[in-house]
């Protein structure tokens, strides 16, 4: 990836980042933690992967994106927002009444969500029910989901993994954020998900491993996801959960607790200086 | 006067999502490994392409209907009450009521006429848990032309629809000349002394109720109530007025189903005696499924028995 596009990326992803902390400051409640993780992937989805027209966000043939672990709604707005779906000024109201911007994400109401999602183990699914539509009907448009890594202790994730595998579902592409925490601890702490790679390939999925915010890494994965033919895909990717604000890092207190007026202000102030070093 | 013709209502299911298939190329027919029961096979058999067999997962079956429903395909997803309404809830919920996705839920084997397989698998909270969700039709024909009926009217409305069909085969006796309109009762017979609305497998049994009250000079109302959701409240509250007193007749529980929805209806607007008919609030258990009917007291004597004793509670 050439430097000006890396560039361009990294500011998006801070962007969405500095929404993520926004969002959930004025929320007073949500996920910051597991929304900070998969910033990088967002930007990259939606500013470089995905055949999508904000203006139109119902285009038929447009690529579908459905976020499985819907407690990271806080990021998949701030992607939408920033991408041109609707107004960044709606970041503040998430979880307001009244707001388009629910807790989990709502598909009738936000433009630009594909899928209503939140109870966790059921996005993948429905993201494989797309899949098979677009092979039913000879559609070209492909579809991806972004799972936690908590969240594939759900028997439900196994039952769609298996689907896909077996109906040759190569037009979707599961990520799973593997930041290794979740709201009682560590995932092997809790119940260990683990080896995840091998799980995927013993289902008979295209097992790709990258680090989550690496975006050489991202790239060569899409690339990659896009060029296999017969069986979906699963990117496993290692990430950092509050990925871009030092004290939430690697902690899961900040799993599902929003900042207080004096975190915000040091997140922001962190964010910020990363913006401005970035556009230098 | 001809012999009647006994079917089961999964029979016309069956039949008519194959009819669909050939009109509407979208309609797409999903199951859980039981589709020599819910009579989706015969749909599997001319439309092999459009039948997505999930395997014995029906959670994953409902999700996947869901993202299926967004790509613009009409979606009849099939398992047994027990497990589409039961297992899957929470699917349901989520990923179908919630978004208001256009799937249709094909639930065979409602009840306790299952017979033989035992309370595991007699599903008689199925009305309850649907009723619950926000924006969802359901639909309970009496026989198997109404059941045709029924799966065709569910295709042509928007949104999520559970439709909840027999094992046993029971006598065909509805006219399939007569519209089927969601939400709206039909009447069977007149009378003013007592209403008794009936679904399902039990809407026969209130015309045979209805026959033997009418030779004891007791002159009953008989209402089909095919849609349990939305409740036609126009017939309830007519019935309630002009006959004073209801019984309720359903192969379900007592509680959260047909006879709780009359009684919503009639307690907030004209408050008249209702005595349910239903499973009381028990597990079923195995046997052929006409004795279990009459062990549950879900017969045309109960019914009777049952509508003498809402005349009785007339002020």
């Amino acid at each position: 990836m050439d430097a000006m596009t890396k560039k361009e990326l990294s500011v998006v992803a801070t962007k969405i980042r500095a929404s993520i902390i926004e969002g959930t400051f004025h929320a007073k409640s949500g996920h910051p933690g597991g929304s900070l993780s998969i910033a990088d992937i967002l930007a990259y989805l939606y500013w470089k992967e995905m055949n999508v027209d904000p203006s139109d966000p119902k285009m038929a043939d447009r690529d579908r994106l459905v976020l499985s672990k819907g407690h990271a709604a806080p990021a998949l707005y701030a992607a939408l927002a920033h991408r041109g779906y609707f107004s960044t000024d709606l970041i503040p109201t998430l979880r307001h009444v009244g707001s388009i911007l629910q807790g989990h994400p709502d598909m009738k109401h936000i433009p630009g969500v594909d899928m209503s999602s939140g109870s966790l183990g059921q996005g993948i699914s429905a993201a494989a029910g797309m899949a098979l539509g677009a092979k039913l009907d000879d559609a070209g448009w492909r579809v991806f989901t972004i799972l936690g890594d908590g969240e594939i202790q759900e028997g439900q994730v196994w039952e769609a993994a298996m689907f896909a595998a077996a109906k040759g579902l190569d037009n979707l592409v599961a990520v799973i954020d593997n930041n290794n925490l979740q709201i009682d601890g560590t995932v092997e702490e809790v119940n260990s998900p683990y080896p995840i790679p091998e799980k995927f390939a013993a289902f008979g999925w295209h097992v790709i491993e990258i680090d989550a915010h690496d975006f050489d890494q991202i790239e060569a994965a899409f690339a990659e996801a896009r060029a296999v033919e017969g069986k979906p895909t699963v990117i496993v990717q290692k990430s950092v959960k509050g990925k871009g604000v030092s004290f939430m890092e690697n902690q899961c207190s900040w799993h599902g607790n929003a900042p207080n007026a004096e975190q915000y202000e040091i997140a922001m102030a962190e964010l910020n200086a990363t913006l401005k070093e970035l556009e230098g | 006067m001809a012999d009647v013709i006994k079917k089961a209502t999964r029979e016309g299911y069956g039949e008519a999502l194959t009819e669909l298939g050939a009109k509407n190329p979208n309609v797409i027919v999903m199951d859980a490994d039981l589709a020599a029961a819910t009579k989706t096979g015969a749909f599997k058999k001319v439309f092999p392409d459009r039948f997505i067999d999930t395997g014995i997962a029906e959670g994953n079956m409902m999700s996947i209907a869901a993202g299926l429903a967004t790509t613009g395909k009409v979606v009849f997803a099939s398992s047994f009450a027990m497990f589409a309404a039961g297992r899957a809830f929470e699917q349901v919920r989520n990923s179908i009521g919630y978004p208001h996705l256009n799937v249709k839920i094909g639930a065979t084997h409602g009840g306790i006429s299952v017979g033989e397989d035992g309370a595991t698998h007699q599903c008689c909270e199925d009305f309850a848990l649907m009723r619950s969700i926000p924006g969802m039709t359901i639909l309970n024909p009496a026989d198997a032309v109404e059941a045709k009926q029924a799966v065709f009217a569910a295709a042509e409305m928007d949104g999520p629809v559970y439709l909840r069909f027999g094992r046993l085969a029971v006598p065909v006796f509805t006219d399939e000349n007569e519209p089927f309109i969601i939400g709206k009762a039909k009447t069977l017979a007149e009378g003013s002394d007592v209403a008794i609305i009936a679904t399902g497998l039990l809407v026969n049994e209130a015309v045979k109720a209805a026959e033997t009250l009418k030779a004891e000079g007791i002159r009953a109302r008989v209402l089909n109530m095919a849609t349990i959701k939305p409740i036609d409240r126009e017939a309830i509250v007519a019935a309630a007025k002009e006959t004073g007193a209801i019984v309720t007749a359903e192969e379900h529980n007592v509680i959260g189903g047909l006879g709780s929805a009359v009684s919503e209806v009639v307690c907030e607007t004209v408050p008249v005696p209702v005595v349910r008919v239903g499973v009381n609030d028990t597990f079923g258990q195995s046997g052929p499924a006409v004795e279990l009917l009459k062990i549950y007291g879900l017969t045309a004597e109960n019914i009777v028995a049952k509508a003498k004793e809402a005349i009785a509670m007339k002020k």
